[in-house]
């Protein structure tokens, strides 16, 4: 495998720079043209911009510095990872019948993907070998900002590869897709997908991805998402985070859509060192319905930052914004929820609260809703809670034979149900259900 | 043997230095019903709640004695496996608690300490629709949420609905009555009678006479300012709605 470990002898942008120069030309050109004409410009701003700090109001609870700050390496060729079917077959979903695209350290692996029943007009590719699809060119890097967010300049500097998917205008796409990210490498990596997700109008299609490691080696992964809905189209998005312990991330997510489509992103953190989620979604149309659910399960020492902005540039639209947090241990949770109204979006419904369930003492949850609005005639609302289990439900409980563990578990799923019960794929329900489950379970006992 | 024996229960909350309970006596035995009536704030509740074994409470003199063991060193949910039940005046609403499912646990967990086999989902379902009926609860709410948006008086008629279901041998009901209008006082009242039986002995807590004309209690007793004052038969009760409780809360202050 071609690969660049970084100097850590250097700054970090220094680092960076220095790796991107090294290789531009051979490892980073490769990819396709959509795709390489934009690194010049991005790294450019990446080295302008510089790794965020906690002196940044974005980055003030989560030091991403001290997480990039690490000798890593750069994959910037095929891999060498050796991960086999069986390796994967617990990680795919029961009763879940869905298309599989495997990504091993970013990079699908069509050997071990499972696309067969893929209706034959819906595209399921890696990006790399996308690049003449006339709907990649048409969207790849016009909604992700790498003008202004640091971290996507530099996936956008660096991206090799990634997922591609197309469902063409009209098709409703019946199974889900799964993507299946797959950390597994010997060395300690950073790595930078890119994933492109194109519902044209009256489209209709459902993504799930889950985040595994199957390394003991530390990880980092800067990902980029992108995704296009057209007019009436559907695109539901659903993230199961549960890297390992030593896997940290940042993964930014850009939604655009278009009048009468409904974008939905459910976003399940079960694990992982430092996870960072940013969210960008922007319904430009009339009708619009824009929704995010998360759910974050914390326990050790985890470190999860939502960060999420409704871009409400057009009227007549409703978002949805449902965020629960379960802190257990020395977790800790940010969230900042931002809900931007422009002036002549009128007659917007924004709903937003986010509640946190805090089960020690040493958890901590730092939460902040933003609501800008320039529009006078709109609806919007706005809640953060935080607490501990209520005691007089658990006696309620355990009065009627429940023991003192069961009780726990089941306020503390209570407190969870109402972002499980939004998931429409009933497989994956049950999963999430399960994880939830087990999880409780260690906090309870 | 007596199924209940409290003797000289004392009790104060956590944290603070007032004392509720001041030396409360009271046996019941198998099969009767008790009545305890007295003025808000008397400790009614307090002493539903310690039978309960509700860890807020804590007992600094007395005992409690439930089929001849200490009852104290039950947990709550230990009392519920041993047939103790208490109907709460303020029933816990629980979004996200599927009735159904807390139901089927606790009527399991409670079986399975009784020796009695688990109950399958079709028996479960069966005896749901069987207990609902005798106090006129719509089946519909055990699809729901713990309490979730039920009005006052399915709250009250879900906490009978439960006893029904548990089959307890101790069941105190903490002013149940309260919050019902005639007619669901009566439908409630009647599926309480249908409930009694020789085995299963009910203290009732109630503020107020009516109940007691539907549901005749072998014992009535009244407690004031965390003492049971007198006890008496049914008579009493009516004394009571008649006289009022100033009689009582004169005498501490007499004496
Ligand atoms: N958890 C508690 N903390 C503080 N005071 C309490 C608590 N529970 C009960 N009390 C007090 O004890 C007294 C008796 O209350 P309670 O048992 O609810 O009376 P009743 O049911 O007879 O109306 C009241 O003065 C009440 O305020
Ligand atoms: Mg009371």
């Amino acid at each position: 495998m071609s690969t660049t470990t970084l100097d850590t002898s250097a700054q970090p942008i220094d680092r960076f720079v220095s790796a991107f120069q090294v290789n531009h030309g051979q490892a980073l050109n490769g990819t396709n043209a959509s795709v390489a004409k934009r690194r010049e410009a991005a790294i450019q701003r990446f080295q302008e911009l510089g790794v965020p700090t906690r002196k940044q109001e974005a980055w003030k609870y989560t030091d991403i510095a001290s997480v990039l700050d690490r000798p890593y390496t750069l994959p910037l060729g095929p891999n060498e990872a050796d991960v086999s079917a069986r390796d994967l077959d617990p990680y795919l979903i029961d009763d879940l019948d869905a298309h599989v695209l495997v990504l091993v350290n970013g990079r699908p692996d069509h050997s071990l993907s499972q696309l067969d029943a893929l209706p034959e007009e819906v595209t399921v590719t890696s990006l790399k070998d996308a690049g003449t699809h006339p709907a990649f060119k048409a969207h790849y890097g016009e909604y992700a900002d790498a003008e202004d967010e640091v971290l996507t300049a530099l996936n956008t500097a660096f991206v090799q590869d990634g997922a591609f998917i197309h469902v063409p205008e009209g098709t409703e796409l019946e199974q889900p897709i799964l993507l299946l990210h797959v950390n597994a490498a010997q060395d300690d990596l950073l790595m930078q997908p890119r994933h492109l997700f194109v519902v044209e109008a009256d489209a209709k299609a459902r993504v799930i991805g889950r985040q595994l490691s199957l390394t003991d080696a530390r990880t980092f992964t800067n990902t980029v998402t992108e995704m296009f809905v057209g007019e009436r189209g559907y695109l539901d998005h659903y993230v199961i985070q549960e890297e390992d312990d030593n896997a940290s991330q940042v993964l930014s997510r850009f939604g655009y859509h278009e009048g009468d489509s409904v974008l939905s992103t459910d976003t399940f953190t079960f694990s992982g060192e430092v996870v960072r989620n940013n969210m960008t979604l922007t319904p430009d149309g009339p009708n619009c319905e824009t929704n995010l659910y998360g759910l974050v399960i914390g326990h050790g020492s985890m470190h999860v930052d939502n960060n999420t902005l409704v871009d409400h540039v057009h009227a007549d639209c409703v978002s949805n914004e449902l965020y629960k947090h379960v802190l257990n241990d020395q977790s800790t949770v940010v969230f900042n929820g931002k809900v931007f109204v422009h002036r002549d979006s009128q007659r917007i419904d924004a709903y937003q609260s986010n509640d946190s369930l805090v089960l020690n003492n040493d958890a901590q949850i730092y939460t902040k809703p933003e609501l800008e609005i320039y529009a006078d005639d709109v609806v919007c609302s706005h809640g953060a809670t935080a607490g501990q289990l209520d005691e007089e439900g658990l006696f309620y409980l355990r009065s009627r034979g429940l023991s003192q563990e069961r009780a726990r578990i089941l306020m503390m799923k209570a407190f969870a149900q109402d972002v499980i019960d939004v998931i429409e794929v009933e497989p994956l329900k049950a999963l999430i259900e399960d994880r939830v489950q087990d999880r409780l379970r260690t906090f309870a006992s | 043997m007596a199924l209940l024996e409290v003797e000289n229960l004392h009790v104060s909350v956590e944290d603070e230095d007032i004392e509720i309970l001041k030396g409360v006596d009271l046996t019941i035995n198998e099969g009767e019903v008790h009545a305890i009536m007295g003025p808000n704030g008397s400790g009614k509740s307090t002493l539903a709640a310690v039978l309960a074994g509700r860890e807020e409470y804590v007992v600094t003199d007395g005992s409690i004695r439930y089929k001849g063991e200490d009852l104290l060193e039950l947990e709550a949910e230990e009392r519920a496996e041993e047939g103790v039940f208490l109907a709460f005046q303020y029933p816990v609403e629980l979004p996200g608690v599927s009735m159904t499912n807390f139901l089927r646990e606790a009527v399991n967990s409670v079986r399975e300490a009784r020796g009695e086999e688990e109950l399958g989902a079709a028996d479960f379902l069966k005896l749901v629709r069987e207990r609902a009926k005798l106090v006129d609860l719509d089946p519909d709410l055990v699809k729901r949420s713990v309490n979730q948006g039920f009005s006052g008086g399915e709250k009250k008629r879900n906490e009978i609905f439960q006893l029904a279901m548990l089959e307890p041998t101790l069941a105190v009901l903490d002013e149940t009555d309260s919050g019902l209008d005639i007619d669901a006082l009566r439908t409630v009242s009647d599926g309480v009678n249908k409930l009694r039986s020789a085995e299963r002995a009910f203290l009732l807590i109630t503020h107020y006479q009516r109940l007691l004309d539907y549901i005749e209690p072998d014992h009535v007793h009244v407690m004031v300012n965390g003492r049971i004052a007198e006890s008496g038969d049914k008579d009493l009760a009516i004394r009571l709605e008649e006289e009022g409780y100033e009689r009582f809360q004169r005498e501490p202050a007499a004496a």
